[in-house]
């Protein structure tokens, strides 16, 4: 396996005046998870796009498994499984039948396609489902047989864009652990989110993107050692005198999103002692994490 | 693949083509209920009603002219249907074409295969329709009848690229709307089904030479009379121009409606 299995260099695409990735670079390494996490908007599904040679970049190269894009989009598809953003199963076809058409796009038939499809509506927990009509599965299992139907090529590579986006929390779960499998037998799995968990619990690697720009790479470890003080403070429903009084102590960095104060700190012990004086005061202490990271460069700052 | 660029044709399009295969296959009670329903109705209601006070028209039992022209116009509206409306519906709402173009097969599959489907469902609605006329017998069993077949594949392909690329830029189903009245029925009604273009005015005789409606309806109708046309190339050429420029147009516009 070559060292690096998708690699960009100042990829860009542009839609009438709107600049939807702007100048990114990243490199994979095979066999990790690489997240790409932003807003809505930030230009991940653009990205995604772009590395399975659908959508052509207006400047910058682009290559997956050492093969350019969108020039070889074709042969790079033969190696990846894609989980697309919102569900497009076949509705006038069974579980199974779903991944045996699926199949047929690889040009799979016969008795390895049998197989194949045996193991992975086992891996998706469908065997019970499998004369069922598509549009009978709930969301959790639909998102689970499009998951199988990523992997009826094998894949050395799979992509999902917002692959539990509108899931229950058991449905999340178990689509998160047969990632965590996938991941485990080698495959490198790239995928984009914008839930914090997700890609703290999943990613190897990840990069924060916004407006079409990464402002950030790195493990979700080292993003946070790098980006935020190690300790947080969230106070809800902060009064503003609270808020000038903590800003003139000026031993803590605050950020206030919505209703909530934020106050990162290296050491969070003296700020606690000051906020246990407050009377009905509801605030919690933790260990910044990727959350943090990404109001940091995304969000607004509170600036005095 | 260059925007512009001629479409490419591979053999992985049947895949697409299979694909639709199977799931007409599911819904073949009332796909055929259509193929064979219409043009009893048809044949009685006109070719009984309307034949009773025409008796003979172009030297054939009304029934029979009527039956001719409809073979030609039923590949005409089968593929223009299957090719606005099943077409959006697969790019659109249901996201077919989305989840096909996550595999090894583009763009251009998807238009071949696409094509394909359409001209099949028109030699199957074409199918049903000379055997209700011979079980009427509307149609007298000739060989003739089976050298239809390939003038209604040709016919359904020379529909289906249009159709194509009117759902490659319709917005939604309503927009199918202009295309039905400004372009599909005039064809009907003027293209020879159910009367001879010779009555037509002399202007919209050279006219109506210009739709592929009228090449189709003129060589199915010489073939099932065993008459023979002296310009039968004359009819294939206009419809193979239609297949070929019409697959060409609904390539580049396909290509950019999904690959952005």
């Amino acid at each position: 396996m070559p060292a690096v299995l998708a690699q960009a260099r100042g990829l860009r695409k542009r839609y009438r005046g709107l600049t939807a990735v702007d100048g990114i670079d990243f490199h994979i390494e095979p066999g990790i998870c690489f997240g790409f996490l932003g807003p809505n908007g930030a230009g991940k599904t653009t990205t995604l796009r772009m590395l399975l040679g659908l959508t052509p970049p207006d400047a910058g190269r682009l290559e997956v498994f050492g093969l350019p894009l969108p020039r070889c989009g074709r042969d790079v598809r033969r190696h990846t499984g894609v989980v697309p953003q919102t569900d497009n199963l076949d509705p006038d076809f069974t579980v199974e039948e779903n991944l045996r058409i699926y199949g047929s796009y690889f040009g799979l038939k016969g008795s390895e396609l049998d197989e194949r499809i045996a193991r992975l509506l086992e891996f998706a927990a469908l065997a019970e489902r499998a004369r069922a009509r598509t549009e009978t599965l709930s969301g959790g299992m639909k998102r689970r047989l499009t998951l199988a139907r990523a992997l009826v090529n094998a894949p050395e590579l799979v992509v999902l864009d917002e692959p539990t986006t509108g899931l229950d929390p058991q449905a999340r779960h178990l689509v998160w652990a047969r990632l965590e499998q996938l991941r485990a037998e080698g495959t490198t799995l790239l995928l984009t989110t914008h839930y914090m968990e997700e890609a703290e619990r999943l990613c190897d690697r990840l990069v924060i993107m916004d407006h079409g720009r990464i402002l950030a790479e790195g493990s979700p470890r080292e993003l946070v050692r790098c980006h935020v003080e190690p300790e947080v403070v969230e106070i809800r429903n902060a009064e503003p005198t609270l808020v000038t009084g903590l800003s003139r102590a000026g031993d803590c960095r605050l950020e206030q999103v919505g209703s909530s104060l934020y106050c990162y700190t290296e050491r969070a012990a003296p700020l606690l002692e000051r906020l246990r004086d407050r009377k009905g005061l509801v605030f919690l202490h933790r260990p910044a994490g990727l959350e943090d990271v990404f109001l940091r460069l995304t969000g607004r700052e509170l600036r005095d | 693949m260059h925007p512009w660029g001629p479409p490419r044709i591979r053999l992985a399009a049947l895949a697409v083509w299979r694909r639709n295969l199977l799931v007409w296959r599911k819904l073949l009670g009332p796909a055929l209920a259509m193929n064979f329903g219409e043009p009893v109705l048809y044949l009685l209601g006109l070719g009984y009603g309307l034949g009773f006070f025409i008796g003979e028209m172009a030297g054939m039992p009304y029934l029979s002219f009527l039956a001719s022209g409809i073979v030609a116009s039923s590949a005409m509206t089968t593929a223009s249907f299957e090719g606005m409306y099943s077409v959006f519906t697969r790019m659109v709402p249901q996201r077919t074409y989305e989840a096909i173009l996550a595999t090894p097969l583009d763009a251009d599959d998807i238009v071949t295969g696409e094509l394909l489907w359409c001209a099949t469902k028109s030699l199957i609605s074409a199918t049903a329709i000379l055997v209700v006329a011979v079980a009427m017998g509307a149609l007298p069993a000739t060989p003739g009848l089976v050298l239809v077949l390939p003038v209604v594949f040709l016919t359904g392909l020379a529909f289906a690229g249009p159709a194509l690329v009117v759902s490659a830029v319709a917005p939604n189903y309503d927009f199918f709307n202009y295309y039905m009245v400004l372009v599909i029925t005039p064809m009907f009604i003027l293209s020879g089904v159910f009367y001879p273009i010779d009555t037509l005015p002399t202007t919209l005789q050279d006219a109506v030479q210009f739709l592929p409606l009228t090449h189709a309806v003129a060589l199915s109708r010489s073939l099932v009379a065993g008459t023979g046309t002296a310009v039968a190339w004359v009819h294939v050429v206009v419809l193979s121009a239609y297949a070929m420029v019409g697959h060409y147009f609904a390539a580049v516009l396909i290509r950019r409606r999904l690959l952005r």
